[in-house]
């Protein structure tokens, strides 16, 4: 049977989790896991109050979010407005009243929109233990991670130097055959130091490598991104789900990574 | 097994209830308290048919522990009549045809009601996106949205 | 608005013109409950001391069980019992047992072999659900994998697996004669020979999930006066009370069934599994037992339309008119019949879709596989085929070079013409419906097909039942010893004539498997039912003379007449007692067993909590 604990701090829960239990943030995918009875250690570890860890704020040149903070709370804040095409991306709205910034970094495949738009924003998390991590490096070894996210810290990207794009089936709300984020920073008309992440194209969101290389002194236009696009899917191997097969990910990948790149930012 | 007691408003009046370990809210709500208007139909947070309005803001039931809300307010489809006055929402509902099996409507009030609380004249697209976390297998969208329209005192497809 | 002057004249003597209903809401009788979440589905029945089941379900296609070892599972916290096939006193059931069609098949709960993922093992019955879904992953289970078949086609070969014992051709056998449904209307060789084009196509779709919200289930409970009443989501509720008698061995009078406030079906909820097992749960434990599938349950096994794959092949001259049609049908049945059998027959009747073809012939097949069972979805049998013949039209008027539309009007039946199944086309409206979807549309039609109608030109010569070919090809079991093809008429060493006039071909079907199946008047309260036919529709059918005016009346198949002599139930073989006056009449029913109390009284649930009810 499951076991909850409840605790004051994010050190207490994090020493809890370690010992391996799971840390219940706005619960769309623990609470999930309980129903079906598909928790690998029946033990929830959660804080009596998380309102300390849900503020958006500007400090300086960043921006933090705080872990707990919910797609909705990212709606509601006008700091990161260029975040708000990315949180509506994500469920319905009662999904967005619960579901956290630092959950959706956790979030298993093909879930995690949200954590695309950070890759590609080089988003810097501060831990439970006060250290701190780039977002790629732990998405790296996420499964092995216990340490707690308490926040998120971004750039503010300039002008339409970021986008992104949700692909799926169904419409309004639908699960990612695939998500894609790009953060292009530009001088005189030439990207530099691009930053392009894939969603539901690997267990966790991967950097697109060779497409951001490809990038490097590029112009954003057809000619421009021709080569980012070839390079696409180079060293990915796109899982299959009910929603997509491995190969159709590759085949539209390029697709929609074009569009991503011409189509001047994000769709609904 | 653990009872943990948990004490909430629930449509205004206070319930005291135990609840079990691991429990979610949908069967708190169900079979700890007896309010059965809020419905199971998935238990994974796709089909909206549990939605409950928290300390006023649209939630899953499903996916919320049940002892998490503690000295919150919670709201139900069981509240929305004012004793023998219906809600302009259940009235707009009838008269639209904006149900057929029904099983889905109890969801589909409370994501409309929630909208309707911050937003009273919302537009079609604020409503179809209001109610983009509830699936209807039945009726079909458009008498659910033209209800939630006559609800704020906007024309339909029929009347406007 | 023209379209709905025009269907007025249509159907000027048969319905009601002052309806005012179309377009526009009208309040539903059960929309207050719906509205202020009121309205009792099955679930919102509270019992104190409720207990829940959940099944263990296989995991491979296809496997044999070996072993099944329930001795951790017991031991669960929580676990009250655990349920085997043992438990279920009459352990097998075809759906359509109940109308006597088709040969019991399907366990409810399996012991020796599944046959589809997801099928159940055993059954767990605890205190809350997360207990009984605990103690199902700790019932071990050794099977051996055997090969499976996954595709129709695959599964008609000789070699193939046998999905299902009881059938071991992998087929549905259709009136003890063949293992597929055949229609032969005409000689469709003769009609190929003479087109000018042959049009040929294949159609696949896949099996499509109800996926209502709510998801299937039922609560029953023990009642006073020994019956049990049972909450249920099923959209047939006499099915469902039927088939648990029938599993459960009880008279149906002790069980008591509510419904009828069903969240969703679309067909997915009349197959009767959660009704049994909730109901056994309950007579195996003395207490409430909730059987309730979540979303993945309801998603995995929850019996879908089946799949199917349709071949087309059109003789078509170079006008447009189409000549002769065939088709080849494979209803991927999963591995059960439920209610695919029956989707075939009205299939059949359907053929060849709202068309006056002149000949026509199909072999539909009803193949088992080892997929999920296939059971109703919203005109199943005829959404399917319909999907082929359309895409097939589209075809046809590209190889011809027609409007599509026209080709519909030059095609489509009208009133008074013969259907392949021989029965007389009436209200048709085919022509007018192609008609408004041209204009609706803006897709514009020749004036001569727009001064079409579906009220004349039909009849005539087109009443007329032809000469059909016939052949025997595809008897039960041919296919498992040898390949044959599956197209109609193809590999025929013979061929049969039907004479031109001929209605139907009286089927005798299976008898019944179960005495207490037998329709016996006294049961339903005649107590002498007369012997002599009344009316002339009850004499056995014999082959009508062909005639100009065929009778729109079809022949009714023998079995389905109004039975002159209903059968009597077997009488024992001890001498009976003399009976005081020679009357002829059958001895009332007598049950084996008496039905016991509760007919009279039925009892309210002691574990009804007053105080928990709104």
């Amino acid at each position: 049977m499951v076991t909850v604990t409840t605790v004051d701090t994010l050190q207490e829960a994090a020493a809890s989790s370690a010992g391996e239990a799971v840390f219940l943030g706005g619960g769309t995918l623990v609470m999930r896991s309980v129903n079906y009875g598909e928790l690998t250690v029946p033990q929830i570890v959660r804080l009596r109050s998380a309102t300390a860890l849900r503020d958006i704020r500007a400090d300086g040149t960043r921006i933090n979010i705080g872990a707990a903070a919910t797609m909705g709370d990212v709606l509601r804040s006008s700091e990161v407005s260029f975040l708000h095409p990315v949180a509506r991306q994500v469920g319905g709205p009662a999904i967005r009243n619960m579901a956290t910034v630092g959950g959706n970094i956790f979030a298993p495949h093909p879930y995690g929109d949200f954590a695309v738009a950070l890759l590609a924003l080089d988003a810097r998390l501060r831990m439970s233990d006060g250290s701190e991590t780039d977002l790629e490096s732990l998405l790296a070894a996420r499964d092995s991670e216990r340490r707690l996210v308490e926040s998120v810290s971004i750039v503010r990207p300039a002008g339409d130097d970021f986008r992104f794009r949700k692909v799926s089936r169904v419409k309004p709300k639908g699960v990612s055959v695939m998500s894609l984020a790009a953060w292009l920073p530009r001088s005189a008309g030439r990207i530099s130091g691009a930053r392009i992440a894939f969603g539901a194209m690997a267990p966790t969101p991967v950097r697109a490598r060779a497409a951001e290389a490809a990038l490097e002194g590029a112009t954003l236009d057809e000619n421009g991104i021709a080569g980012a696009l070839s390079a696409a899917t180079q060293g990915l191997s796109p899982p299959d789900d009910g929603l997509a097969s491995g190969w159709y990910r590759s085949q539209v990948a390029p697709v929609h990574l074009k569009r991503l790149l011409l189509g001047g930012g994000s769709r609904p | 097994m653990t009872k943990k007691p948990v004490q909430f408003q629930l449509n205004g009046s206070p319930v005291a209830v135990f609840s079990d370990e691991g429990q979610n809210l949908l069967d708190l709500l169900r079979r700890g308290v007896g309010d059965l208007s809020p419905k199971y139909g998935c238990g994974q947070g796709t089909c909206g048919s549990c939605t409950v309005i928290i300390d006023g803001e649209p939630r899953l039931s499903c996916l919320t522990l049940a002892e998490t809300v503690e000295g919150q307010h919670v709201e139900t489809t069981n509240g929305l009549a004012n004793g023998p006055d219906l809600h302009a929402l259940q009235e707009a509902f009838m008269e639209n045809f904006a149900a057929q099996c029904g099983y889905c409507t109890p969801g589909m009030l409370m994501a409309a009601k929630a909208l309707l609380d911050r937003t009273p004249r919302p537009s079609r697209a604020e409503i179809v996106e209001a109610i983009s976390g509830n699936i209807c297998r039945c009726t079909g969208y458009e008498p659910i949205i033209d209800a939630i329209l006559a609800a704020s005192g906007q024309p339909t497809r029929r009347t406007g | 608005m023209s379209s709905v002057e025009f269907r007025k004249d249509l159907f000027a003597d048969e319905r009601d013109d002052n309806l005012q209903e179309i377009g526009k809401p009208t309040r539903r009788q059960d929309i207050l409950g719906h509205v202020t979440g009121r309205s009792p589905y099955y679930d919102d029945h509270l019992f104190d001391g409720l207990l829940h089941m959940r099944c263990v379900r296989s995991p491979h296609h296809h496997a044999r069980i070996r072993s099944i070892d329930t001795s951790q599972a017991e031991r669960m916290p929580g676990v009250v019992r655990v349920v085997l096939a043992r438990d279920v006193p009459n352990n097998l059931n075809t759906l359509l047992s109940l109308i006597n069609f088709g040969k019991d098949e399907e366990k409810l709960i399996q012991d020796t072999k599944v046959a589809y993922v997801g099928e159940p093992v055993a059954a767990i019955i605890a205190e809350t659900e997360g207990q009984a879904r605990d103690a199902c992953a700790a019932v071990r289970v050794d099977y051996e994998v055997l090969p499976h078949v996954l595709d129709p086609e695959a599964s008609l070969k000789p070699d193939a697996p046998v999905v299902n014992e009881i059938y071991p051709n992998n087929t549905f056998d259709y009136h003890d004669l063949y293992d597929h449904q055949k229609l032969r209307f005409g000689d469709v060789e003769k009609g190929f020979s003479e087109a000018d084009h042959i049009v040929e196509g294949e159609y696949q779709m896949s099996p499509i999930e109800q996926a209502p919200i709510e998801t299937c289930g039922a609560i029953a409970a023990p009642e006073t006066n020994d019956r049990f009443v049972c909450y249920t989501s099923t959209q047939a509720l006499f099915f469902s009370l039927g088939t648990t008698a029938k599993l459960l061995n009880m008279a149906s009078s002790r069980l008591h069934f509510v419904g009828g406030t069903v969240g969703g079906g679309f067909g997915g909820k009349v197959d009767s599994i959660v009704e049994p097992l909730s109901v056994l749960g309950a007579v195996l434990t003395g207490r409430p037992v909730k059987f309730m599938w979540d979303r993945a349950e309801e998603m995995q096994v929850g019996a879908p339309r089946g799949a199917e794959r349709w071949r087309i092949k059109d003789g078509v001259a170079r006008d447009g008119r189409i000549l002769a049609r065939t088709f080849t049908g494979f209803f991927d049945a999963g591995a059960y019949t439920r209610l695919s059998s029956y989707a075939i027959i009205k299939c059949t009747g359907h053929i060849p879709g709202p068309y006056s073809i002149p000949n026509v012939a199909s072999n539909v097949y009803c193949v088992f596989t080892n997929r999920t069972p296939a059971t109703a979805m919203r005109g199943f049998g005829i959404t399917g085929v319909d999907f082929a013949i359309e895409c097939h039209m589209d075809k046809v008027a590209e190889t011809v070079g027609l409007n599509p539309i026209e080709l519909r009007i030059l095609n489509a039946y009208r009133d008074g013409d013969m259907k392949p199944h021989r029965r007389l086309a009436k209200n048709t409206a085919l022509i007018e419906c192609c008609q408004v979807a041209s204009q609706k549309s803006g897709w514009a039609i020749s004036a001569d097909a727009a001064r079409q109608s579906s009220l004349t030109g039909g009849g005539g010569s087109r009443a007329d039942i032809p000469e059909s070919i016939t052949d025997s090809v595809g008897r039960i079991g041919e296919r498992r010893r040898t390949d044959i093809p599956t197209e109609p008429g193809m590999g025929a060493a013979s061929r049969g004539r039907v004479a031109a006039g001929t209605q139907g071909i009286p089927i005798v079907a299976a008898a019944p498997q179960d005495e207490d199946m037998i329709t016996d008047p006294a049961r339903m309260g005649f107590r002498h039912a007369p012997v002599a036919p009344s009316q002339p529709g009850a004499t056995p059918s014999s082959p009508v003379p062909p005639s100009a005016a065929p009778s729109a009346a079809p022949v009714p198949p023998q079995q389905n007449a109004p039975a002159p002599q209903p059968a009597p139930p077997q009488q024992p073989a001890a001498p009976q007692p003399p009976q005081a006056t020679p009357d002829p009449a059958p001895a009332p029913y007598k049950p084996e067993q008496p039905f016991s109390r509760g007919v009279k009284r039925p009892g309210v649930s002691r574990f009804l909590s007053g105080s928990r009810r709104r």
